[in-house]
């Protein structure tokens, strides 16, 4: 009976929300406190029956229900207890409950923590998520109940969770990605209210800041944690991929990073009001095409009948509701907000209003890129796909003057700055941002190349800058700031001067990958949990120390699946990253040799980017 | 009037994209060559439907073989099957890519069986190595075990003179 109370309390938090919809904006007019009390116990109602159903699920994990269809297709006896809890979001219809869920948290907090807003705007609000989260329940009720069940006894063990999927990185990516999704569906209602009511105040911009951080936070968190997941366990040595399921969740960040930036100007100088609006639907509207994408099958996987054609029809028609609804509320109402400015072309707006402009050009860049295979095929111009040379050649390009600007943008004041006073105050930032990338490659006898180099300068220019500018105290900023420029510094130097070798190697044989003279030493057989295979022992002499580490080659026991886990030795300046391949003749293994300087930084910066959110979302502004 | 043009471009935008969109929830997109093309193919174990045998990626070396993607939900693949059937001369693999076991044996059992042997790849991981984008797929696998031709969708008789046959005399005689 278990399962069944799952759907069945689904049910319920769908009469909640719908309840919430509409109930109380008919107390509005006449008691507005009881409207605010209805809100507070929908919402929590609401919050309660969807973590209750999503508990059941994760209980039939745990006690391995295998009539329930779902715990069958993603666990299996032999996941040890916390790779069920996985397995829970490892599907679709799991993961898809896991939004909902998370939507539910939003809207419960947004409940709680709004005091700030009138009872007219806050019933708006919630009326908006709820109409979100009633979508999402039918969608799940509708086309992907993952409660379904059959009662057939089989003698199985289950078809387990994909063994890539069986890290820790994927134990908290998924939900901090969603985390951020979601999160930006506060956003969108803030933006809708705000439509709604024909006005936007200063309180209400200020109030939805630490809302549009919070998401942003959990996204960069959950990007740097996917990176470093795919790092880690696909076995290429990659970190970014360009793949539409990376793009889908960099496109909200892009766009939620030109939110922040944007509010900033809104709240300050009260300007770009329709422009934030925009940008706040955007940023939602690229959640939910993301989750299409993902999940209708449309780029991934080819053969629409392979997934079920109603749930990508479901949520594209859902999609069109939503963002073609916000866009015709904002072709209609977005006058009221409009409003005249001038820009003085040396100033901090003018340097925001760029930011803003470069990132939205970038997450067209990416729509574009991710879209374009799409397109070309529904103009029946033939198929292609779009790879890493496609953003990797339009990226770079954009990101140059984008790092510049960022530098220029915080020594700027507000309204006007002198370009000659500026110029005084930052002439020996620009040399020394100029001289010492140059200074540090040669000193390490590093061959000088005139793009990395340009990405170094424009990083330390950005670095110094931000350093220059700790009086302001603005620690959230210079945190990001800085993670910016290290994440940049990352990826360029790794990028650059990487070293890849794909060998064959015997044991007691030696390579020699740049400066390191590596060993196999020998393989020997592996038994875990729940696989089998080899782990190989590899010798990294650097000349002054020596390091002993140990790549696998796992054969999953349930699906019979190989995998190839690499062994890294880290240093916070390279990783030195060894990857069985296939086992060759004469005791000798097919081995991938990989050379990464400074690739910890990626992630360094990615955290330090969200330490600046976090930081700036607690911190009281200053009114 | 400018300004409500520009108050709209958004909209029309999204509707633009709405339309692709929908355009590819029907469309079939038959992916272009694989990147594995030239590859070797990536080494694996995997049950195959005879009770309790395995098949590994190290048995596909010393003779031309063609490995063809099908499961028996896949209404493309039994277009192409009668023409399966007619191969003789080389042995020919099927994957059964993300499908039923019983499902798939009885739709064997009901319409013939073309394969030598039979592949499961019921998470579709070892199509996901491959490169495969959907069912039917058929790859051309050389005597070293590398990926020398792709064909994605139904297999006719004419795709097979055009492209396998000369690839297939080629590295025959390799």
């Amino acid at each position: 009976m278990i399962p069944e109370w799952g759907m069945l309390s689904l049910v319920i938090a769908l009469i909640f929300s719908g309840l919430l919809a509409i109930l109380p904006s008919r107390f509005l007019k006449n008691k507005p406190e009881f409207a605010n009390h209805l809100v507070n116990c929908y919402a929590l109602g609401q919050f309660v029956f969807i973590g209750l159903s999503f508990s059941i699920l994760a209980y039939c994990f745990l006690v391995d229900d295998f009539t329930v269809r779902y715990v069958m297709a993603n666990s299996s006896l032999s996941l040890p207890w916390f790779y069920k809890l996985c397995a829970v979001w490892g599907g679709h219809e799991g993961s898809i409950l896991l939004w909902l869920m998370i939507l539910s948290f939003w809207t419960g907090a947004v409940a709680l923590f709004s005091r700030s807003l009138t009872p007219s705007l806050k019933v708006k609000v919630m009326a908006i998520l709820a109409l979100i989260s009633i979508g999402f329940s039918l969608f799940i009720l509708l086309t992907s109940n993952p409660f379904w069940r059959q009662f057939e006894v089989l003698n199985v063990e289950g078809q387990s969770l994909n063994p890539l999927l069986q890290d820790i990185g994927f134990l908290f990516h998924p939900p901090m990605l969603y985390m951020g999704y979601v999160g930006f569906s506060v956003a969108f209602a803030f933006a809708m209210a705000a439509l709604w009511e024909g006005k936007l105040t200063t309180t209400f911009t200020a109030w939805v800041r630490p809302w549009v951080l919070a998401s942003w936070c959990c996204l960069t968190l959950g990007i740097t944690l996917g990176s470093w997941w795919a790092y880690r366990e696909l076995g290429w040595g990659g970190w970014w991929f360009w793949d539409p399921v990376e793009n889908a969740s960099f496109m909200p960040w892009l766009v939620g990073t030109a939110l922040i930036h944007s509010l900033m100007m809104t709240q300050r100088e009260h300007v770009f009001k329709a422009w934030t609006i925009l940008l706040s639907i955007m940023a939602f509207s690229l959640s939910l095409i993301g989750t299409f994408l993902v999940r209708s099958g449309v780029l991934t996987s080819v053969h629409a009948f392979a997934v079920s054609p109603l749930r990508g029809l479901y949520i594209l028609v859902f999609l069109s509701i939503v963002i073609g609804g916000a866009l015709v509320l904002f072709a209609l109402r977005a006058e009221k907000l409009m409003s005249q400015a001038k820009l003085y072309w040396f100033s901090k707006e003018a340097a925001l209003m760029l930011n803003n402009v470069f990132l939205v050009v970038l997450t067209f860049t990416v729509l574009l890129g991710t879209l374009y295979p799409l397109i070309i095929d529904g103009l029946g111009l033939g198929k292609l796909s779009v790879g890493a040379p496609y953003f990797n050649s339009v990226f770079v390009p954009i990101m140059l003057p984008f790092l510049a600007i960022m530098g220029v943008g915080v020594g700027l004041k507000w309204s006007k700055t002198t370009v000659i006073v500026w110029y005084q105050n930052f002439k020996w930032l620009i040399l020394a941002s100029l001289v010492l990338p140059v200074a540090i490659l040669m000193i390490n006898q590093i061959q000088l190349v005139v793009l990395p180099l340009a990405a170094l300068s424009l990083s330390f220019w950005v670095i110094l800058t931000s350093i220059k500018a700790c009086r302001l105290k603005h620690w959230g900023m210079m945190s990001a700031h800085l993670g910016m420029a290290v994440t940049v510094i990352g990826v360029c130097l790794s990028s650059y001067y990487g070293i890849e070798l794909d060998m064959r190697l015997k044991p007691h044989e030696s390579a020699l990958l740049g400066n390191y003279n590596i060993t196999f030493e020998g393989a020997e057989a592996l038994k875990g949990p729940n696989y089998t295979g080899t782990q190989a022992i590899f010798k990294i002499d650097s000349g002054k120390d020596v390091h002993v580490i140990y790549p696998e080659k796992r054969i999953y026991t349930v699906g019979m699946v190989p995998m190839t886990d690499a062994a890294i030795d880290v240093t916070p300046f390279r990783d030195i990253y060894i990857a069985l391949g296939e086992p060759l003749d004469e005791g000798a293994w097919g081995v991938r040799l990989y050379y990464k300087p400074f690739i910890r930084w990626i992630w360094a910066g990615g955290l330090l980017m969200f330490l600046g959110g976090l930081y700036a979302m607690i911190k009281r502004r200053p009114r | 009037m400018m300004k409500r043009l520009v108050q709209f471009s958004p909209l029309a935008l999204f509707l633009i994209l709405a339309v692709f969109l929908w355009r590819g929830l029907s469309l079939n997109p038959r992916e272009l060559a694989s990147v594995k093309i030239g590859q070797a193919v990536p080494d694996f174990i995997v049950p195959t439907f005879q009770q309790g045998m395995r098949f590994s990626s190290a048995e596909l070396k010393g003779q031309v073989s063609v490995i063809n993607v099908w499961a028996s939900w896949c209404q493309a693949c039994l277009e192409e099957q009668p023409f399966l059937l007619t191969l003789k001369h080389i042995p020919l693999y099927g994957l059964n890519y993300k499908d039923n076991k019983r499902e798939a044996k009885a739709w064997l059992k009901e319409w013939g069986n073309p394969y030598v042997k039979v592949l499961t790849d019921r998470e579709g991981a070892l199509a996901i190595n491959l490169g495969v984008y959907g069912a039917p797929e058929t790859f051309l696998i050389d005597k070293r075990g590398i990926i020398r031709y792709r064909h994605v969708g139904v297999l006719t008789e004419a795709v097979w003179n055009q492209e396998f046959v000369p690839l297939i005399v080629k590295y025959e005689h390799q």
